[in-house]
Formats: C-alpha cells, sequence, structure tokens
C-alpha cells in the first residue's frame, strides 16, 4: 500500500513537467461535461416547468382524441354534466372545478423580434383556486365579465408590450392589463388569463371550452368520476391526473433535447477518451525508463498500475469539476422561452441544472478517466524491465 | 528515400497514437457534419421559400379563421397573379401524437401557387375528380409504406365530420415531388370542399391565403395593401413574405436552437484542440531524430514537407471519414426524426467547409511543429541527449 501511495505522489508532482498535455486532457474533460450537464438542463428545466403545476389531486378532462388543450373543444353543455359528475370536491355546496379555454395570440418575443405563440386562457372564477401554486405579483385579479387580463411572470419577461397597467391591442380587441401573476415556475407563468367568458366573445367561441381542471374530492376518487364520464352518452372525453397529462404535454420535446444532449455527449466522450489515451500513453513513455528503474527496486506492477490510472481519473476529475463548473455558472437559472410541440405554444422556462447532472457529469469525467488510462497503465506495468532500461 | 514513404513509415511507427489521433478527428468532423445538419433543419424550408409568394393569416393568431370571402377581395388586388387558401386539417394516421400537415385546399389552385411540385399528369386527373383524393409528398408515401391508390382513414385532431366521428376516408390518388431534399414532400393535400361540406363546425372558413405575386420587387406593397384593406374590420390580417413567415416560424423555437448550435461548435474546437495537441506533441518527441536527419543533408524545407505532409495525411484522413460516417448517420436519424426534423439532411456545402477546416487542422499542427523543427538547431538538439 505504501508503495502505491509514494508512486502516485510521485507521479503527481511530475506532472508539471507534462503539463500541455494534462491541461489537453482537462480541458477535454472538463468540454464534455460542459455540454452534457448544460444539454441536458435544458431539457430537465423544461420537464420541471410543465411538472410544477401538475397535481396529483386536480384532474383534467379533455374531448376524446385531443392531443392538447389547444385542439380539444367542449360544449358549454358538455362542461357543465362533467363539473356535476360525483367525485369532486364540493365547496359551499359547488364543486372545485374550472372549465377553461385555451388559444393562443401573437406576440412580439423580445430576444427574437419576431412573433411567437403565446398561450391564452379563459378561466372560471374556480381557476385560480385549483392552482396551489398561483400567486397575485402586481396589480389586481381580472374582474368577471371585464375585458382584463392578468400575465404570468414568464411571459411578462419574454414579451413585447405586457405592462401592467396597460392597454394590449389583440386586433381590435382592447384588453387591459390588470394585473402579473406566478406559478412556483410552473408552466401557467407563460401564459395570459382572463375571464373565459369574455375570451369566448372576444375569440368567437359561442360558448365552447377546451378544458374542465377539477379537484378531487379524495385522491382516488379519480375511478368513479372517469367511469361516470365515460358512461355517460353525451360525452366523449378523456380523463387524467393533472400530473399525468402535463408530464405527455412535455415528453416530446424533453425526450427530443435530452436524446441529442445524450447523443452528442457520448461521442465527445469517445473524442475524451482517444485524448486521455494520447496523453496517458506518452506519460508513461516519457517515463519509459523511471517506471523501469522502479520496477528494478522492487516495485510491483500493481502500484505502477494504479499510479498511472489515479493521475488519469484525477486529471479527469478536475476536468469534470471545472466543467460542471462552468455549466453551472453560465446556465443555471437562465431563462428562455421555446415552442412546446406538444401544445404549439410558447413555454418560458428556466434552465435547471440540478444535483443529479452534476452528479451524471462528474461520473462521466470518472470513466473518461478510467478507460483513458487503463491501457497506458497496463502497458506500463508490462514493459521489460531490461529493455526498457535501455532506451 | 522518397518523402511520402518516411510519411507512411512515421504515421505507421507509433500505431496506437496515430489511430487514437485519427478517432478523435473522425469523431470531431462526425459532430461537424450532425451540427450542420440541426443548423439546416433549423433553416428549414427558407431555401425553399419563394421570393414571390406572400401568407396573410388572422393578425391575432393563425389560428383563428379568416372567412372564405377574403380569398376574393385579395384576388381584386393589383399584382397578385394566383391565390390559393388553406386549413389546417389536424391529421395523424394511427398515432394522434403524430399530427402531419394536411391542407384542406382547391386543388386546382396548388400547382398555381407552388408550380415547382412534380406532379404525374394522369394522377393530377384523377385526383381532380375524386371527392375524397388526397396527394400525398413521395418521402412521406415512403416513410410510411403508403401505395397509390391505397384507402386511408385519417384522423382529425380538431374537426369531427357532421355525424360526429373523427375519422375520415381518403384514397391515395396521386403523389408529388418537391423541390428539396425531401423536406418539402411530408405534406398532404386534400379537397377543401370534401373537408367543408362535411366538417360539424367552421363551415366557409379558411386558416390562411397564400397569394403568388407578378413581381417579387412589389412584395412589399401588395403586403401593406392586403392589410390595409381589412384594417379596423373585426377580423384583420397580417400578411408576410412566405421566407419571412418561416424564418419567423423557426425563430419560435427561440435561441434553444441557437444555443445548442454555440455549444456544439464549442464542443468541435475542443476536440480539435485535443486531437492537434496530440499531432504536435508526436513531432515534438522526435526532435532528437528531426537533428539527426538534417545532419545528414535533408534540407530545411524537406523536414517541414516531411512534418506537414504527415499532420495533413492525418487532418484530411479523419476529416474525410468523419464526414462520411455523418452523412451515414444523418441517413439514418432521417427517418427516425422525420417528425420533428424534417430538414435533417448533409448539404454539399457542409462537405467543402469540412474539407477546409480538415486542411486547416492539418496545416496548423503541423506548421507549430514544423516551423520548429525547421530552425531547429542541429548541435543543440543533439546535446540535449
Amino acid at each position: 500500500m505504501g508503495q502505491v501511495f509514494e508512486i502516485t505522489m510521485q507521479n503527481l508532482r511530475s506532472i508539471s513537467q507534462r503539463l500541455g498535455s494534462s491541461i489537453v486532457l482537462v480541458v477535454g474533460v472538463a468540454g464534455v461535461v460542459a455540454v452534457l450537464v448544460a444539454v441536458l438542463s435544458i431539457a430537465r428545466g423544461f420537464e420541471r416547468t410543465l411538472s410544477v403545476v401538475g397535481s396529483e389531486d386536480n384532474v383534467v378532462v379533455l374531448r376524446s382524441g385531443a392531443s392538447s388543450e389547444l385542439n380539444s373543444g367542449l360544449s358549454g353543455e358538455q362542461a357543465d354534466i362533467i363539473q356535476q359528475a360525483p367525485g369532486l370536491l364540493q365547496v359551499n355546496g359547488q364543486p372545485l372545478a374550472s372549465a377553461e379555454l385555451y388559444t393562443m395570440v401573437d406576440l412580439r418575443k423580445k430576444t427574437t423580434g419576431t412573433t411567437a405563440n403565446v398561450p391564452m386562457r379563459g378561466i372560471s372564477p374556480n381557476g385560480v383556486a385549483l392552482r396551489d401554486g398561483f400567486q397575485l405579483l402586481d396589480g389586481r385579479m381580472f374582474e368577471p365579465g371585464r375585458k382584463e387580463l392578468i400575465v404570468g411572470r414568464g411571459a411578462l419577461d419574454q414579451f413585447d408590450d405586457l405592462v401592467v397597467g396597460t392597454t394590449l391591442a389583440l386586433g381590435q380587441e382592447r384588453w387591459d392589463v390588470v394585473g402579473s401573476f406566478s406559478g412556483q415556475g410552473g408552466s401557467i407563468e407563460s401564459e395570459l388569463w382572463a375571464d373565459a367568458a369574455v375570451v369566448q366573445g372576444a375569440f368567437r367561441r359561442g360558448n365552447n371550452y377546451a378544458s374542465v381542471y377539477a379537484r378531487l374530492s379524495y385522491i382516488d376518487a379519480l375511478a368513479e368520476f372517469k367511469d361516470v364520464l365515460t358512461a355517460d352518452p353525451r360525452l366523449s372525453v378523456t380523463v387524467e391526473r393533472e400530473a399525468e397529462f402535463f408530464a405527455e404535454q412535455s415528453g416530446a420535446l424533453s425526450g427530443f433535447v435530452s436524446g441529442i444532449g445524450y447523443v452528442i455527449a457520448i461521442l465527445m466522450a469517445l473524442g475524451a477518451i482517444f485524448g486521455a489515451l494520447n496523453t496517458m500513453y506518452s506519460a508513461v513513455s516519457d517515463r519509459t525508463r523511471e517506471i523501469a528503474t522502479l520496477r528494478a527496486l522492487g516495485f510491483s506492477r500493481f502500484a505502477i498500475v494504479v499510479s498511472v490510472l489515479v493521475e488519469a481519473m484525477l486529471l479527469a476529475l478536475l476536468g469534470g469539476l471545472l466543467g460542471a463548473g462552468i455549466a453551472y455558472v453560465l446556465f443555471n437559472g437562465f431563462t428562455v422561452s421555446t415552442l412546446n410541440f406538444t401544445s404549439f405554444t410558447q413555454v418560458v422556462f428556466d434552465f435547471a441544472i440540478t444535483r443529479d447532472l452534476l452528479l451524471q457529469g462528474v461520473l462521466l469525467a470518472l470513466l473518461i478517466g478510467l478507460f483513458g488510462g487503463l491501457t497506458p497503465a497496463l502497458r506500463a506495468a508490462r514493459m521489460p524491465i531490461a529493455t526498457a532500461l535501455r532506451t | 528515400m522518397n518523402s511520402l514513404h518516411l510519411i507512411r513509415k512515421n504515421l505507421g511507427r507509433k500505431k496506437t497514437r496515430t489511430l487514437l489521433t485519427l478517432l478523435s478527428v473522425i469523431v470531431a468532423f462526425i459532430l461537424f457534419a450532425l451540427l450542420n445538419a440541426l443548423n439546416h433543419a433549423y433553416r428549414l424550408g427558407l431555401d425553399l421559400a419563394g421570393a414571390d409568394r406572400l401568407i396573410t393569416m388572422h393578425k391575432v393568431s393563425f389560428i383563428q379563421p379568416l372567412p372564405m370571402s377574403y380569398v376574393n377581395r385579395i384576388s381584386a388586388i393589383d399584382g397578385v397573379q394566383h391565390i390559393a387558401h388553406y386549413s389546417w386539417f389536424g391529421a395523424y394516421y394511427q398515432d394522434p401524437k403524430a399530427q402531419f400537415g394536411l391542407f384542406p385546399t382547391e386543388l386546382e389552385t396548388l400547382r398555381q401557387v407552388y408550380p415547382e411540385f412534380q406532379i404525374d399528369q394522369q394522377q393530377w386527373q384523377q385526383l381532380l375528380q375524386t371527392r375524397t383524393g388526397l396527394l400525398v409528398g413521395e418521402l412521406m408515401m415512403r416513410n410510411n409504406g403508403w401505395e397509390i391508390g391505397q384507402r386511408l382513414p385519417l384522423g382529425s385532431t380538431i374537426y369531427p365530420q357532421q355525424n360526429g366521428e373523427y375519422f375520415w376516408d381518403f384514397e391515395i390518388v396521386a403523389t408529388y415531388q418537391g423541390v428539396g431534399d425531401g423536406s418539402d414532400e411530408l405534406q398532404a393535400y386534400m379537397h377543401y370542399d370534401y373537408f367543408n361540406e362535411a366538417r360539424a363546425f367552421g363551415q366557409d372558413s379558411i386558416g390562411w391565403i397564400v397569394t403568388k405575386i407578378a413581381d417579387p420587387a412589389n412584395s412589399e406593397g401588395i403586403t401593406r395593401l392586403i392589410d390595409e384593406r381589412f384594417a379596423n374590420s373585426s377580423t384583420e390580417t397580417k400578411t408576410s413574405s412566405e421566407k419571412g413567415w418561416i424564418a419567423g416560424f423557426a425563430a419560435q423555437f427561440g435561441n434553444i436552437g441557437l444555443m445548442v448550435m454555440a455549444i456544439l461548435a464549442c464542443v468541435f474546437f475542443t476536440l480539435l484542440l485535443v486531437s492537434g495537441n496530440a499531432m504536435a506533441q508526436s513531432v515534438r518527441e522526435r526532435t532528437n531524430e528531426l537533428a539527426v536527419m538534417k545532419t545528414i543533408g535533408f534540407t530545411d524545407q524537406r523536414v517541414v514537407r516531411l512534418v506537414l505532409g504527415e499532420s495533413l495525411c492525418l487532418a484530411l484522413l479523419g476529416g474525410l471519414l468523419g464526414l462520411l460516417m455523418g452523412y451515414l448517420i444523418i441517413g439514418g436519424a432521417r427517418t427516425a426524426m422525420a417528425q420533428f426534423l424534417p430538414g435533417l439532411a448533409m448539404t454539399p456545402q457542409t462537405v467543402l467547409i469540412g474539407l477546409i477546416l480538415a486542411l486547416l487542422l492539418g496545416l496548423v499542427t503541423g506548421l507549430i511543429p514544423g516551423v520548429r523543427a525547421m530552425r531547429l538547431n542541429v548541435v543543440e538538439a543533439l546535446a540535449r541527449r
């Protein structure tokens, strides 16, 4: 054991003599880890935004066959039937439910200067009570029946013309922006909210809705609620827990981004392993005589192997920490807005560099170090002493 | 002994290192090819957009319908040559999550507005006579394994028929060939009349209007004229050039696309750094040998040529193989990702830039140690031993 420690320290002390190639190893690994962590943080942040609002107690009812709220449609009569179904929490004799309308409006995105599909939601009076994270930040709530709207924090930050206290022109319609709200970083922060009845009028939707949000009386009431709706010949709907619904809405985009992230990371990791192998091979061949001398003095093969591996892995670890740190400083909390394929509207979200992403990055670095160091270490240990001493 | 022979021997001397360096160059160029394919997909359609086409949609959002009467009112404007209207059917084949572009339109107008579509004349005639006929892009036919004459039920995520049925019957009657690399062949067109008469709601409304104008130079003026015509009405419009519209759509994905590309560019250069260092290092280690060669009469130029030739060989070979493998990967990913990234493709431009970069990589990694080798003082170098 003492041997192992001694040679390893000796190796590490001599790194300064191979500074150039050691730095390349560190930089290479740092690059790989930074990219992996950064790309995955996009997917992670996006998922988090869509999962924050999803409550297990809440259900979302859409027309069956609709892939998102945007192409779902329920008549006013159907919405009433759904809200009267058993299994829903009753507050003051009324079900805690909200029939909602979901559409989008074109607003200019600040970062690109081009227009984007910003989601606009018409909510019924219970809409706010159903979102636990909802908090009014500025101004006041819209008044039912008036052409007023409140703006989510993310939308406020990302799109032009949304200022509390001003008027927003959508075509011929003039809307007063009366307040702003937050929702624990969830996707509702990307939306504009107004009274459902007013949105129906302004967008000429008749008495139609897109969805019904409702709270279950207890968590397992879903089956009962669902059975009644499915059995009703006047309805053709799908019922899902809110959490599942939002997970589905984020699946396509986050799967796509993580897919790209992993492909890039694997390719890069290969490149970095080749780089590490090169560095370690030359580190070993630089020290051919030194290693042979050590072996002649009686140091074991095992000690040599460990010493080379430790050097490679320490350098890689340094690179990994560096890369993860760079990614964290540059990207954590970075706010962007993109088009969600599924809902076809803009979602504002923050990049989220979570602890498990950092861990994944550092693990990848150690793997690169291990694979990059293993064969050079074995070569060093296998060198015949006599030949090596003569070089 | 000729230089080529020496270069070959030098490359073969430390096979592991040469192989590793080559592999890292290959990986860098695979990434380069993928990066460019992504970029191409991101700019999808921009290169195909006609400068002589304008798109008019509802001012508030393109999911809001326009009244049918707008078609006639726009066609009365001077300079408008052809006009066609389209709607979004929200079609899917089997999986409601995999929607594709099926556009109800007056099929007669399709070829006036998009003259670049190539359609078999006989199939075209047949299409005009078949009420439930579909015109499908050829790439889409191949991707789904569809055949001409096939009956096809397609679901709509939006429109039920009057009997409440969300599945509509179609017959594939004709196919078309686009001008791009297939990215404009992932769509289908149907008769607006069939759509309009059978759907349960939304009668006589349309999605958007495409106008082909006689002279692209007038596009700004006509854009303004169209929007002014409907200003202050209950349905105001927003008109833009086809290029502007597509660019705007791509911009909806926002900085994410750009950011992924910026990250990839960093990656590429990191890998170049890694492989460049390995190449330079292998020359550095041979300082003694180069000194000996100069002692026995190799000229300075010849030494530089040897070193440079070696690094150029590695860089170009790695670059070529990387681009080739990138090409194969993109070919495979293309079908798998058709839904999200229809424009994934490798362009000749990518190959050209890739080869230039490989050349540069070879020059830079060869020149630095090469020049050092040229300036090498023989006496000093040999004394170092």
